[in-house]
């Protein structure tokens, strides 16, 4: 590592970044020095991506400076910051699937000689070069289409190097490879901080943060929250910091007898996605599924609820076996299932709120083959009370309604079918924090009148107020079954970064 | 697919077997020999076909100008766009020739087909304008404007025709014109596709109309100009259909409002037999021209071949889907290939 004075190759200070009324990034602070890797943890959320998007270019900061060698720079498109030689590579790699290897590397600056003929020989050996420097062995002629991820990040870390990039951000660049690409990847990102650039590490596995990164800084709510060097820090004092606030604030928690087992699942398998998956969810229980994206939480559900398929394991509804693939029959048996992007799958947007309150009991609806407006507003009316959805009327477009009054009518359109089983992935994303409690006061209530709750939540605060019992994921399978007593930020937050060996049951 | 890299590789160390095998999985390969199976089919039943100086010429002639439009549609396939405005473009251009000579007698030819393809040019800047601005997909624009060009040419020409009197001798000569054995239109239409292929094949700004196809968000975030060489695809495609309208208004003479009516659907279709995917991304104009000259070739092969007309659009159909789900099935097993390969240390 050098100096603390050497001029930072790059640096962040006081940046600060909205959506609207939505705060993504406050008073962000970062510092990149050369030969330094430098890692930046956080929950999801944490603003994290924002940061990242605005050292490529894609957005622009409201307020703070950004220089990199002691001069301001200002990126407007990817193209000037890739220019200025901040190179990112995204989890998922952006390459282009038609393409040789060869041309992706060198797409929009291939070199050229005559009459603006690009020079195929020189692009080729270039890559071939690369490939070995990298101790990689990748056919430079074959087109990108089919190689595995752990390939296609090697191409673009390949990318950055040729255009010789200083800073190189790596967002969650392990989270979908082995463990033996993992170490091919950190071999490579160790020689390319001895060549003396600059790499910035994004993960959520603490073990690679400590194997690989000299410094790291944590985030939290999109506020930036410390930077520290990993030699002065572990494990215990970094999740403190990721999560380090009040748990206990408005949950409308409410003590309810809990019955029999309506849910049970039973070595739930789908290759590549989750494997050996059992729980169960009882009457008027909530059941959270915690663990950070990409764990397997919504493909669970999905599997469960019957709109993707499993190879292996059971799903019974209060003891009946659900046939799987079948979402239909699901319904038919009493669950319902609130997505969590409501705009796109929960709603139909440009439709009236009674439209999308009965769209799930239609079938009931019908009389001499037609059915009423009168007939939908009656029944719509009941749960748009019951849920005390704020409109106009009912006829207004659900496009037009607040976030947490869109949840609500989601949630009536399920409660309409009488459900025994709800599922709700991420009930309160993009809700503001007033209707938050709100959400999460409906939801105690339901499950105090008997209803079982399966709820996946990416937010600590909700999962550890709303949960009669929490099972946590991690790479698509359960590490943990934590009753309210036994779940902290820290026991959630173990389980959900470590495998099921490291976790002691 | 693997015909753009496998092309004429000066640097890769592959064996002359290895690269005939390449060559004969080509999808340029296959349909010469659907070609040449045509021909000598056709030949057998009425040798005039091939062996007379009218069949000669007719074979060779009548794929011109359905390689220029496929050519040029290529260039919008390629960026996973399609412009079905080609064929009105073409009328319009024709029809403007046309009306241009009777202005000006004297016009001489080369001028006639630099002023058509500048002015197919200017309506494709339109498409393209309209397609990049309102950020419309080029299928819907161009279903306008198709409409909208067929709609400006009837309102100018109502019932009035272009005779071949009207027109220029030395352009008529030109449409008519054989430099040894071979039509000039036909070696016009050579020379474009020459000059469009080695374009596509060696050029920054051509290989970026294939990333772009291939994955749109992929070259937004590589900073390629990717509004820039959507309207440059467009603008190539309005002027190859210009340059097409004045082919058109060379070799037949007469010109009214309906000419180039559904040429748009042939050009496509050409392009898609010739391997170039709707979905984006892959293909070359070559295989697009290849794909013209088949459908050329049948649509005047098969009445000779006593063939009701009934069918040949049936025939034409029925290539389009095999092209379509060969392109799949092959794409398939290749990314089945690519994986298993992967798999295996």
């Amino acid at each position: 590592m050098q100096s603390k004075d050497a001029i930072p190759v790059l640096e962040l200070k006081g940046v600060s970044k909205s959506f609207g009324a939505v705060v993504a990034l406050r008073n962000a602070d970062l510092t990149l020095h050369a030969g330094s890797i430098h890692a930046v943890v956080g929950e999801n959320g944490a603003g994290k991506s924002t940061l990242v998007k605005i050292m490529a270019g894609l957005y622009q900061r409201d307020t703070g400076t950004f220089e990199m060698d002691g001069h301001p720079v200002s990126f407007r498109t990817t193209a000037e910051a890739k220019a200025a030689g901040v190179a990112v590579i995204y989890q998922e790699p952006t390459l282009f699937p038609d393409l040789s290897v060869t041309e992706n590397v060198f797409m929009g600056r291939q070199p050229t000689g005559r009459f603006g003929r690009i020079d195929k020989a020189a692009m080729r050996a270039e890559v071939v070069e690369l490939m070995t420097r990298l101790g990689v062995r990748i056919d430079p002629d074959r087109i990108t289409q089919g190689l595995s991820i752990a390939d296609q990040q090697i191409i673009e870390i390949a990318k950055a190097i040729s255009l010789d990039a200083r800073v190189l951000i790596m967002d969650e660049p392990t989270a979908a490879l082995s463990g033996v690409e993992v170490d091919r990847l950190f071999a490579v990102a160790r020689s390319l901080r001895d060549e003396g650039r600059a790499l910035m590490f994004i993960s959520h596995r603490f073990d690679e943060v400590f194997a690989l990164c000299d410094t790291v800084t944590v985030m939290r709510d999109g506020t930036y929250i410390d930077t520290v060097p990993t030699a002065e820090t572990n494990v215990p004092a970094m999740v403190r910091m990721m999560v380090g606030r009040d748990v206990n604030e408005l949950f409308p928690k409410i003590d309810v007898p809990i019955g029999e087992a309506v849910l049970e699942v039973s070595g739930l398998t789908s290759p590549g996605l989750f494997a050996d998956i059992s729980f169960n969810v009882r009457a008027g229980e909530i059941v959270a599924l915690a663990g950070l994206v990409g764990a397997g939480r919504s493909e669970v559900a999905r599997a469960v609820f019957g709109v993707d398929g499993y190879t292996e394991g059971h799903v019974r509804l209060n003891g009946v076996a659900l046939p799987k693939g079948k979402p239909a029959a699901a319904m038919k048996a009493g669950i319902g299932f609130v997505p969590e992007d409501r705009r796109q799958q929960g709603l139909v947007l440009e439709a009236a709120i009674a439209t999308n309150i009965t769209d799930a009991i239609r079938d009931r609806l019908v009389s001499n083959a037609v059915i009423t407006r009168k007939a939908e507003n009656a029944a719509a009316q009941e749960w748009a009370r019951a849920l005390e959805v704020k409109a106009a009327s009912l006829d207004t477009q659900a496009g037009t309604l607040s976030g947490g009054n869109q949840q609500k009518v989601v949630l009536a359109k399920w409660l309409a079918t009488r459900p025994k089983l709800l599922i709700i992935d991420e009930p309160t994303r993009g809700i503001d924090v007033g209707t938050k409690s709100e959400v999460h006061r409906r939801m105690s209530e339901l499950a105090g009148e008997g209803l079982a709750i399966l709820m996946i939540s990416s937010e600590l605060p909700e999962v550890l107020g709303m949960a009669d019992r929490v099972l946590v994921m991690h790479e698509g399978r359960l590490t943990a079954e934590l009753s309210r007593a036994e779940a902290t930020p820290e026991s959630v937050m173990f389980a959900a970064t470590h495998s099921p060996e490291e976790v002691p049951a | 697919m693997t015909g753009i890299q496998a092309t004429q590789d000066r640097v890769a160390t592959v064996s002359i077997g290895s690269r005939l095998l390449g060559l004969l999985r080509r999808r340029e390969t296959s349909i010469l020999a659907a070609f040449l199976i045509m021909v000598i089919a056709t030949a057998a039943v009425s040798p005039i076909f091939v062996f007379s100086p009218d069949g000669w010429r007719n074979l060779l002639l009548n794929p011109a100008i359905y390689m220029v439009l496929a050519i040029g549609v290529a260039f919008v396939i390629i960026t996973r766009s399609v412009d079905l405005s080609v064929g009105s473009t073409m009328g319009l251009t024709a029809f403007g020739v046309g009306s241009l000579y009777i202005a000006w007698p004297g016009m001489p030819a080369v001028v006639a087909f630099l002023v058509g393809t500048a002015f197919g040019g200017l309506l494709g800047l339109l498409n393209g304008g309209l397609v990049a601005v309102a950020k419309v997909p080029g299928m819907v624009i161009t279903l306008g404007t198709m409409y909208v060009f067929r709609g400006a040419n009837i309102l100018w020409a109502g019932s009035t025709r272009i005779n071949a009197s009207q027109m220029g001798p030395d352009f008529l000569a030109f449409g008519n014109a054989q430099i040894l054995g071979i039509p000039a239109l036909t070696i016009l239409a050579v020379v474009v596709l020459v000059i469009a292929a080695w374009y596509l094949h060696n050029i920054r700004s051509g290989r970026e109309l294939y990333a772009i196809g291939s994955a749109p968000e992929a070259a937004e975030l590589y900073g390629l100009p990717v509004r820039q060489r959507m309207l440059m695809s467009f603008v190539m495609s309005g002027a190859m259909a210009g340059l097409a309208g004045v082919m058109f208004a060379a070799r037949y003479g007469t010109i009214a409002s309906n000419a180039g009516t559904g040429y748009e659907l042939q050009a496509i279709g050409a392009a898609v037999i010739g391997g170039v995917a709707i979905t984006g991304g892959s293909g070359t104009v070559i295989g697009a021209a290849f794909g013209a000259i088949l459908l050329a070739t049948i649509n005047s092969a098969l009445p000779v071949l006593g063939i009701q007309s009934f069918w040949q659009r049936a025939v034409v159909g029925a290539l389009i889907l095999g092209a379509i789900i060969l392109d799949r099935v092959l794409a398939v097993r290749q990314k089945r290939k690519l994986i298993a390969e992967r798999m295996e240390p």
